[in-house]
C-alpha cells in the first residue's frame, strides 16, 4: 500500500496543470470555479483549445484522438481540470455520442461525425428522457418508423440540456412496439434543423434556461442515421451511461470549491468577526472536507483497482461515487449560501444564451450562490437518480 | 499509488483471518470472557506463537519489523472476531511507548518479554478531568535517586487490571495543562504504591481505575518532554482502532444483509422491501467511507510530519465514529428485537463501535481538531 504517485505521474500532473492554467482563459476558469454558467462561445473556446492540444477526447479510441491513458492518468487529468476550473469537454459530444459512434458506428459514421464532435464544430444534445420516462428510461414512447430510406420520428423528449445551442441530437426511439421494453429501442441521429423538430425552453428554479423540451412531429431523417444494430439501442444507452463512472464524483470540483469557500469565509463578517473564525462554521466546513477526503480515497481505491475490471465493466462500488459525490457537491452550495448571507436574496432572470444570474448587488461572488444551490439539486437526480444508484448497489453488491 | 498488500502482508492476513475464523467464534468468545482476566491465556499464547505480539518491534529485539499496515491487518481481523485479549494495550499502546521512547537498554530488556507473551502492558494516561487532552496531566512524578516517585490517579486504563507493568504519564514540571513537563514512567503493577480497581467495559473488554501513592517508576525517554511520543503512539492506536472498527462494521453489514434475506414477514423476505434495501446501501456507503479513511490513517500513522499525521488521523477518527454509529444503530434496527439481546452477535459489535467512538477522542473532539487545522485541501 502506497499513496504516492510515481515521478512520471507527478510530472504528468504538473504538465497538465501548467497547460490548463496558461492556455485556458482565466475569465472562463473563474466562472467555472464559482459555479456560474458559461456562454456558448466560452464552452466552444475552451474545448477547441483542449482539442488543438489533443486533450478533448482522451477516453476515445487512439485512432480517433484518444490517449490510451492508464486509469491513474485519466484520474489526474479529470482532477486537474476540475481543480483549475477548466470546463469539461461537452459531455454530450465527448463522453456520450462520440464513444457510442466509435464503439457501435459504421466507418462512414465515424468519419463523418467524430472529428467535428471532438472539436465542438457540431454541438450535440441528448434525446433520452421523456415526460413519462425518467428513471424508468426504457419505458420511452418516442417512435421511429421505417418509411423507404428514411426514419420518421414522432414523440417528445425532455430535460434536453443546452439544446438551444445544439446542431444535432441523438435520440432513443422505439422501433419495435411489439418487443419487450428494452428490446425494441434504436439509437438514431437527427439534425436539429430538420423540419418538424421544435423546442420549448424550460425555466428551472434557479431562473436559468438550461433545459428544454423537444417535440418531434413527423421528423424525417435518412436511414443511415441509425447507430448500431436496429432494436439494439439499449446497448448503446447502457454503454453510454456506464462510460463515465469515476469522473462523476467530481472530487476535483468539490476540492476547488472548498478552497474557495475557505477564502471567501474570511471576507464576510458577522459581529465584526470573519465567518471563518466561527467555530460552528469551521466545523461544518471540516465535516464536508472529511467526507470529501473519504470520497477521494474511495475514488483512488477504485482507480487503482480498475486494472482488475474489464473495460466497460466498472467496479460496482463506483455507484457510491455518484451517491456521495452528488451530496458533497450540494453541500458546497449550502456553505456558499451561508457565506453570502443576505446577498443570496437578489434574483435576476437570465436569458437563454448566457444564463448568468448577475444582479449587480452585493459582492461579485454572491450572484451565483442562490442559483447554484437551486440548480445543483439536479445532481442527485440526473444520470440515474441517487435512488437508482441505491437500487444498483442493492442488487449488484449486496445481492438483494 | 496502490492499495495492494505485499506477499508477506497477504500471508500474515491469511493466517490471522484463519485464526480468528477458526478459534474465535461467538460461542468461544463467550467462554473466553469468563476466564480469569476476562480473556483467553491460550489465545494470547497463540498470538505469541504466530509472531503477532512481536509484529511492530525491530528485528534486533526479536520483533518482526512490521509497520502500521501489518498492525492494521491484525486489528481488522480482531475487529471481526471481537477479540478480547489486551493486544491494543500491550502491543500498540505500551509497545508503542517502548518503541518510540525507551532507551536501547530498556528495549533490549522489555521487548523480548512482550514478544514471548510474558509481559502485558497498559498505558495509564486518562485522568478524571483530562478527557481527551493528552497534555492535561495532574499525576506527579518526582525524581528520587535513580528513579521517580509517582502520585495521583488515572482513569479508565485499558486492560489496566491485568497488566504486569503500567506506563504512566506524569508531570515533572509545568502547570496542569502545559505541553512541557510531562514524562512517561514504567511502574511495576505489583509495586506497593499501586492500587487497581478492575472492571468490565460495555464492550466486554476490561479497564481499571489506578491510584499511585508513592509508587516507584522509571522514566521512559525524556522525563519532561514525552508528550510528542505519547501523541504519536495515540495516533498509531487510533489508526489501529480504525482498522478494528472496519472489521467490525464489515461483519455487522454482512450479518444484517444475510438476515434480511432470511427473515420473512408479510409473506416475504424483508430484504425484498426497497425501503430496507436502501438503508442497507447507506450502511455500505458508510463502510466504504470508513475503509477509505482507515487506509488513510494507516498510511499516515507513521508519517514524521506531525501536523499532516494529526490531521489525517483526526479526520479518520471522525469518519469511523460516524460510520460506526450509523452502521451499528442501523444493524440493530434492521434486525429488530433479536439484535437487542445479549445472545445475538450484532449487539456486541454495536457496543464495541460505541466504545471505540469514546476512545482517544470522540467524533466531536476530532472534528474540532480538523476544523482548527487550516483546511484539508
Amino acid at each position: 500500500m502506497d499513496l504516492s504517485f510515481t515521478p512520471e505521474e507527478v510530472a504528468f500532473r504538473q504538465e497538465l496543470r501548467t497547460f490548463f492554467t496558461t492556455a485556458i482563459p482565466q475569465s472562463i476558469r473563474t466562472k467555472v470555479l464559482e459555479g456560474q454558467h458559461l456562454t456558448k462561445e466560452e464552452i466552444i473556446t475552451a474545448q477547441r483549445i483542449l482539442n488543438a492540444n489533443g486533450l478533448a477526447v482522451p477516453n476515445w479510441p487512439v485512432e480517433w484522438g484518444g490517449k490510451d491513458w492508464s486509469p491513474v492518468q485519466v484520474y489526474i487529468y479529470q482532477d486537474e481540470m476540475q481543480l483549475n476550473g477548466v470546463p469539461s469537454p461537452l459531455a454530450f459530444n465527448t463522453s456520450m455520442v462520440g464513444p457510442v459512434i466509435a464503439q457501435f458506428g459504421t466507418d462512414a459514421q465515424k468519419k463523418r461525425y467524430l472529428a467535428e464532435a471532438a472539436n465542438l464544430d457540431v454541438w450535440w444534445c441528448q434525446g433520452f428522457s421523456e415526460p413519462g420516462a425518467g428513471s424508468d428510461l426504457a419505458s420511452l414512447r418516442t417512435k421511429a418508423e421505417r418509411v423507404g430510406d428514411t426514419w420518421v420520428i414522432n414523440g417528445q423528449k425532455t430535460w434536453t440540456t443546452l439544446a438551444q445551442h445544439a446542431d444535432w441530437i441523438f435520440v432513443l426511439c422505439r422501433t419495435d412496439p411489439t418487443a419487450k421494453k428494452q428490446e425494441g429501442i434504436s439509437f438514431i441521429l437527427a439534425d436539429m434543423k430538420t423540419p418538424g423538430i421544435t423546442r420549448r425552453p424550460i425555466q428551472t428554479i434557479d431562473g436559468g434556461h438550461e433545459v428544454n423540451e423537444i417535440f418531434f412531429d413527423n421528423v424525417v431523417v435518412p436511414a443511415e442515421n441509425l447507430v448500431g444494430e436496429l432494436h439494439r439501442g439499449w446497448d448503446c444507452a447502457k454503454f453510454l451511461l456506464g462510460n463515465e463512472r469515476t469522473g462523476i464524483a467530481r472530487v476535483g470540483t468539490s476540492k476547488a470549491r472548498l478552497k474557495r469557500i475557505r477564502e471567501l469565509a474570511a471576507l464576510e463578517f458577522e459581529g465584526g468577526t470573519p465567518l471563518i473564525e466561527s467555530e460552528k462554521f469551521r466545523e461544518k466546513l471540516a465535516a464536508v472536507e472529511i467526507e470529501l477526503k473519504a470520497l477521494e480515497m474511495t475514488q483512488l481505491r477504485i482507480v487503482a483497482d480498475e486494472k482488475n475490471h474489464a473495460k466497460g465493466k466498472p467496479n460496482p462500488a463506483s455507484s457510491i461515487l455518484k451517491l456521495k459525490g452528488s451530496t458533497i457537491q450540494q453541500a458546497t452550495t449550502e456553505l456558499m449560501m451561508e457565506i453570502v448571507g443576505p446577498y443570496v436574496m437578489p434574483f435576476a432572470e437570465s436569458d437563454e444564451g448566457d444564463g448568468r444570474n448577475e444582479t449587480g448587488y452585493g459582492p461579485e461572488y454572491a450572484a451565483g450562490t442562490g442559483p447554484t444551490y437551486f440548480n445543483w439539486r439536479k445532481i442527485s437526480i440526473y444520470g440515474g437518480s441517487n435512488e437508482i444508484q441505491r437500487n444498483i448497489v442493492a442488487k449488484a453488491i449486496l445481492g438483494f | 499509488m496502490d492499495f495492494d498488500f505485499s506477499e508477506d502482508q497477504r500471508l500474515l492476513k491469511d493466517s490471522v483471518d484463519r485464526l480468528v475464523a477458526d478459534r474465535y467464534g461467538f460461542e468461544s468468545r463467550k467462554g473466553f470472557a469468563k476466564q480469569a482476566n476476562g480473556w483467553s491465556a491460550e489465545m494470547w499464547a497463540q498470538y505469541a506463537e504466530l509472531g503477532l505480539l512481536g509484529l511492530p518491534f525491530s528485528e534486533d529485539h526479536g520483533g518482526f519489523g512490521g509497520g502500521a499496515i501489518e498492525t492494521g491487518l491484525v486489528m481488522e481481523a480482531f475487529g471481526r472476531g471481537l477479540v478480547l485479549e489486551p493486544y491494543l494495550a500491550t502491543v500498540v499502546l505500551g509497545g508503542g511507548i517502548i518503541r518510540h521512547g525507551a532507551s536501547a537498554e530498556q528495549q533490549e530488556e522489555l521487548v523480548p518479554q512482550i514478544v514471548a507473551g510474558d509481559l502485558k502492558l497498559a498505558l495509564a494516561h486518562v485522568e478524571r478531568h483530562s478527557r481527551w487532552n493528552l497534555n492535561d496531566v495532574a499525576v506527579t512524578a518526582k525524581a528520587d535517586g535513580s528513579g521517580y516517585v509517582i502520585n495521583g490517579e488515572k482513569s479508565v486504563v485499558l486492560h489496566g487490571d491485568c497488566a504486569d507493568k503500567l506506563l504512566v504519564t506524569a508531570r515533572t514540571g509545568g502547570a496542569q495543562r502545559d505541553a512541557g513537563g510531562i514524562g512517561v514512567f514504567l511502574v511495576d503493577a505489583s509495586d506497593a504504591g499501586v492500587s487497581r480497581k478492575g472492571y468490565p467495559t460495555q464492550d466486554g473488554l476490561r479497564a481499571a481505575e489506578v491510584s499511585f501513592a508513592n509508587a516507584r517508576g522509571v522514566a521512559i525517554g525524556d522525563a519532561g518532554g514525552a508528550l510528542p511520543v505519547v501523541s504519536r503512539v495515540v495516533d498509531e492506536a487510533i489508526a489501529a482502532l480504525c482498522s478494528e472498527a472496519v472489521g467490525g462494521m464489515g461483519e455487522m453489514l454482512a450479518i444484517t444483509v444475510d438476515y434480511m434475506k432470511q427473515r420473512k414477514q408479510f409473506g416475504r423476505a424483508i430484504g425484498e422491501f426497497q425501503v430496507l434495501q436502501h438503508r442497507a446501501v447507506d450502511m455500505f456507503a458508510a463502510l466504504e467511507g470508513a475503509k477509505s479513511m482507515a487506509m488513510l490513517a494507516t498510511m499516515m500513522a507513521t508519517s514524521d510530519d506531525a501536523k499532516a499525521r494529526r490531521q489525517a488521523i483526526s479526520a479518520a477518527k471522525v469518519q469511523i465514529g460516524k460510520s460506526g454509529k450509523h452502521i451499528g444503530e442501523e444493524a440493530v434496527q434492521l434486525h429488530g428485537g433479536i439484535a437487542m439481546t445479549m445472545e445475538y452477535k450484532v449487539g456486541h459489535y454495536f457496543k464495541r463501535m460505541t466504545m471505540i467512538e469514546q476512545m482517544f477522542g470522540s467524533t466531536d473532539h476530532h472534528l474540532a481538531y480538523v476544523a482548527n487545522s487550516g483546511g484539508m485541501f
